[in-house]
């Protein structure tokens, strides 16, 4: 995963492993010796203006996409032999040249990029499809990330992120957790990006040593092959943040449940909950109830503010009563 | 805030068993204490983010400790790095 002081190169961009809807179906063919070049904004751009020799405002910094259109005036260029329009792009360090449709650039290009050092990638997809999904693809990558010491599971759907201090029982209740039919993402080290400025994605920092889960006692042990994959997942966004704590006396936790607690990552609100942590509290059935609950009030059921208002308009009605059977006039 | 730069001497690097003697030693004090490895921070009571972080020979590392033991802490997790966790 990229930190924000490790650069990301048009070899690490060749290197994604990235599947099905995703896939960029990238390969060099020429310019090797260019790839360490870094990739430093998320956006595309379409050269036809600069081939044309309008300079101005040339987003050399952004991938550079050749199409069919693109493809066609180079080959005009390369055949008329003005070899120098090429030449003057390569003056640019751009970070890479993208031909869609497995097109080949003709062999002045390709000669004046070599000279360039400025990598040549091929895509068999099209112009438009690739364009979007290396938007997506680099989004993604670009996006803010931190890092934050818990266990992210998945409980009836909703992605729940444990937090604690070493000890507490993040572990142990994310095992029962998962012996209980939910799923482990990460464990003791969560990788979370902020994709779209609003959806907080977690997942495993290390693929290597991925859904592997430390538990006292018995040491490290393999959640996929104890539980199978269905007990694991890749990735999911954060819903739920539980804080487990040890409890404590003198402090005052919450008792009912109609306020709501929020904590920021990455300046996302996430609603959290403070979950003390004691001998004969059943943790992991308090987490999935939790679950249950966040999913309820995301179908727009509050338990606890519906609950409240049923008192009160319970009060109010007793009041009622109250004064109209007080009534002077009554009978 | 007590910090300490160390380099890992062992050649096999940070694998389970260091990490596991770090660990150890970090959890007998009530200070924090992080290690730091470039821009990645773990909790050093974490066995599976010392793993995590993926330090192998020569990788500087930072050890970071705060609170009322800080400074014996860092000392104590120093030292198991200057004596290369007791390999090679």
């Amino acid at each position: 995963m990229r930190n924000a002081e490790k650069k990301f190169t048009v070899l690490d961009l060749l290197d994604l492993d990235l599947k099905e809807q995703n896939a960029l179906n990238l390969r060099c063919i020429g310019g090797r010796k260019g790839l360490a070049r870094e990739v430093t904004t998320p956006d595309l751009n379409r050269p036809g203006l600069a081939l044309s020799g309008f300079y101005e405002s040339f987003a050399w910094q952004r991938l550079q996409i050749f199409g069919r259109g693109e493809n066609a005036y180079l080959k005009t260029l390369a055949e008329a032999g003005r070899v120098e329009a090429l030449v003057k792009m390569f003056e640019y360090p751009m970070p890479c040249c993208i031909f869609t449709h497995n097109l080949a650039p003709a062999k002045a290009f390709f000669d004046a990029a070599e000279a360039a050092d400025c990598p040549i990638l091929q895509t068999d997809l099209a112009s438009s499809e690739f364009s979007s999904r290396v938007i997506r693809v680099l989004s993604d990558i670009f996006a803010p990330q931190t890092t934050i010491h818990g266990v992210l599971v998945e409980v009836y759907g909703i992605g729940i992120l444990l937090t604690g201090d070493s000890g507490v029982g993040k572990s142990e209740t994310a095992l029962e957790l998962v012996e209980r039919g939910h799923r482990l993402v990460a464990d003791d080290v969560v990788d979370i990006r902020c994709v779209n400025g609003s959806i907080l994605m977690g997942q495993g920092a290390n693929k290597v040593i991925g859904h592997h889960m430390e538990i006292r006692g018995l040491g490290i042990i393999n959640v996929t092959h104890l539980f199978g994959v269905g007990a694991i997942r890749d990735k999911k966004q954060i819903q739920l943040v539980c804080g487990l704590e040890e409890w404590d006396a003198n402090k005052i936790y919450d008792r009912v449940g109609t306020d709501e607690l929020t904590t920021e990552i990455l300046g996302v609100r996430v609603a959290k909950l403070e979950i003390p942590v004691k001998p004969g509290r059943n943790i992991p059935i308090i987490i999935e109830t939790a679950a249950m609950n966040e999913r309820l009030k995301k179908m727009g059921y509050h338990s606890a503010q519906e609950f409240n208002q049923n008192v009160l308009r319970w009060l109010e009605s007793e009041n009622a009563r109250a004064l109209y059977f007080n009534r002077d006039d009554y009978l | 805030m007590t910090e300490v730069m160390v380099s890992i001497q062992n050649r096999a690097g940070i694998h389970a068993r260091p990490a596991a003697l770090i660990v150890q030693t970090a959890s007998k004090f009530a200070s924090k204490i992080w290690l730091e490895k470039g821009s990645d921070r773990i909790n050093a009571k974490s066995i599976m983010g010392i793993i995590t972080l993926g330090a192998s020979y020569g990788t500087p590392i930072r050890i970071i400790a705060d609170g009322a033991d800080e400074e014996a802490a860092a000392a104590a997790v120093q030292a198991l790095f200057d004596s290369r966790f007791e390999e090679d």
